[in-house]
């Protein structure tokens, strides 16, 4: 890897060398390093266009790395990864996508991850999305997220986006059995003219299932955002989903948050606040001595923290 | 040392223009405790937030340590050492306890430090200190933290607007000994507490009462409080409350 993409890997992955545990670091398509453990089984699919990472039953306190890396312009591609993570394990998957684009052209990267969570696993999903790279050439990211949890499984989904990434729209589906748990937390920031469109269908089917998913947003400039959230509970279930945006300039947030119950024990819980940083805020950080730019970053910092 | 000369501050109300403060003139020496009294509407958090710099007086001047502030910045003023904490303490998602006072320090602060400050106004650092300064805090918390990052600015200055608003009377009962102490500790800066309460306005060594957007009367506390006592400038705490105290 060049010093590009070896920047690009610690932004999305926090990882400055090869990671401990299994791994596999994709680089403008094909693979720059792969390896599978005892417990972790990374098989890839025909033609580089993905990857079963299958972990064994019981694996516990184990993780798996899969950043991608996109350092050439005009880059475009789909990967399909599909995890199966056996029953009674307790892992850390940690995803995330880097671009650099230096061109003209567009460069795309849509991953289509699929989690089939085994009974009473519990699995930790770290995705981080990062653009860099001064060419005019678009920087695209559409992930599909597909969850099935299994009973009394746990998903925690961590996904952060906070700079450079030009148009992005992530879909996140999810189907919950009898006390499986659903985490998303959810924390994004666009500037410049970026657009960011986030949906989510969460499908509580299962009796005693949870469901929670909470976004973080600032929108700067003459960015948009979208969040549609659907919470569906088809069974006695606990939902709640939260959609909290700070608007700057001349930025647009829509959200869409719907519940939809369909069994007399579903309770469903949805907020909603967008709005500009509080003038109270600036002020009461002014009286202890920043300027307004500095009280304004130390606000969205920790909004976004 | 801050004095006020002549200053006055007139709104704008559906066209027609609105007094709110006229020719008000004091000044608060240093290593001096000045409790500003008077009835609700009489313009003392106007006061307070013309020293501060959150609004700028339409007239007259304000002087802080021989320096014209009228026109300075709330940043800029800060940065000379005016202090303000606000009636209304303000809740920040995200932002946690110690990210405040360290904002308020200027500097990294040690447990130690932030412990010392955060005792001082009876908080143990333990439970608080990775607390987020959100809406989960009660009124009287954050009163108490909007207190300690005063403490922890060391400001030349500290103007305290209503410490009393908005809390209940017992968790005010304890904060009425935290500005007794910090009157105990005076040392290099002065304080402007705006307060009804009468163990407030009975340690404080100047009295100052506004109403009616000017000043009806000032002076030395032993003058002053006497024609206030049974009065809403003067609110005395629930005798059985302060006997358990």
């Amino acid at each position: 890897m060049d010093d590009i993409q070896k920047r690009i890997l610690s932004e999305v992955a926090d990882l400055h060398d090869v990671p401990e545990g299994a791994y596999n670091i994709r680089v403008d398509g094909g693979s720059a390093g792969r390896r599978s453990t005892e417990n972790i089984e990374i098989i890839p699919k025909p033609e580089g266009s993905g990857l079963d990472i299958r972990i064994k039953p019981g694996t516990r306190r184990e993780s798996v790395h899969i950043p991608v890396i996109l350092s050439k312009t005009g880059m475009k591609e789909v990967v399909y990864n599909d995890f199966y993570i056996g029953e009674d394990s307790d892992v850390v998957i940690v995803a995330g996508c880097g671009i650099h684009n230096g061109g003209s052209q567009d460069s795309q990267h849509d991953g289509i991850h699929r989690f089939f969570v085994g009974r009473g696993a519990k699995m930790r999903y770290v995705e981080k999305h990062y653009g860099e790279g001064d060419g005019t050439g678009k920087r695209i990211l559409n992930p599909v997220t597909e969850l099935h949890l299994e009973a009394d499984s746990t998903a925690e989904l961590e996904m952060v986006q906070i700079r450079g990434v030009d148009s992005t729209e992530r879909v996140t589906t999810a189907e919950l059995a009898e006390g499986a748990r659903l985490v998303v937390q959810e924390r994004l920031m666009t500037h410049g003219t970026q657009s960011a469109v986030s949906v989510y269908k969460v499908d509580m089917n299962g009796e005693n299932s949870t469901s929670d998913v909470v976004s973080r947003s600032v929108a700067r400039d003459d960015s948009y955002q979208k969040f549609d959230a659907l919470i569906n509970g088809n069974a006695p279930c606990r939902g709640h989903s939260e959609c909290d945006a700070i608007i700057m300039d001349r930025a647009r947030v829509l959200a869409v948050p719907q519940l939809d119950a369909n069994n007399i024990d579903a309770a469903l819980i949805h907020e909603a606040a967008i709005g500009k940083i509080a003038g109270d805020q600036l002020i009461k950080l002014m009286t202890l001595g920043l300027t307004e730019a500095e009280a304004e970053e130390q606000i969205i910092n920790g909004f976004l923290k | 040392m801050l004095e006020l000369q002549n200053v006055s501050y007139t709104v704008e109300d559906e066209g027609r223009p609105v007094e709110i403060l006229k020719d008000v003139s004091f000044k608060v020496d240093d290593r001096k405790f000045v409790v500003i009294t008077g009835p609700n509407g009489g313009g003392k958090s106007t006061i307070a937030r013309l020293i501060s710099g959150v609004a700028v007086p339409t007239g007259g001047r304000i002087i802080f340590d021989g320096q014209d502030i009228t026109k300075l910045s709330i940043t800029e003023r800060a940065k000379l050492g005016v202090g303000y904490a606000l009636q209304q303490p303000v809740r920040f998602k995200g932002i946690d306890v110690k990210d405040l006072l360290r904002i308020a320090a200027g500097h990294k602060l040690t447990t130690d430090e932030a412990c010392s400050y955060l005792s001082r106004v009876g908080l143990c650092a333990r439970d608080y200190i990775n607390r987020e300064v959100n809406a989960s805090l009660s009124g009287g918390e954050l009163k108490r933290i909007e207190i300690a990052t005063l403490l922890a600015r060391k400001p030349k200055l500290s103007v305290f607007d209503e410490p009393e608003a908005g809390i209940d009377l017992w968790s005010f009962q304890n904060l009425i000994r935290v500005f007794e102490i910090m009157r105990s500790e005076i040392e290099d800066g002065s304080i402007l507490i705006i307060s009804h309460q009468e163990r407030i306005l009975d340690i404080a060594d100047e009295i100052i009462v506004v109403a009616d957007g000017h000043i009806e009367r000032q002076g030395p506390k032993d003058d002053i409080l006497p024609h206030l006592v049974g009065t809403t400038s003067a609110i005395s705490g629930c005798t059985r409350l302060v006997e358990r105290s």
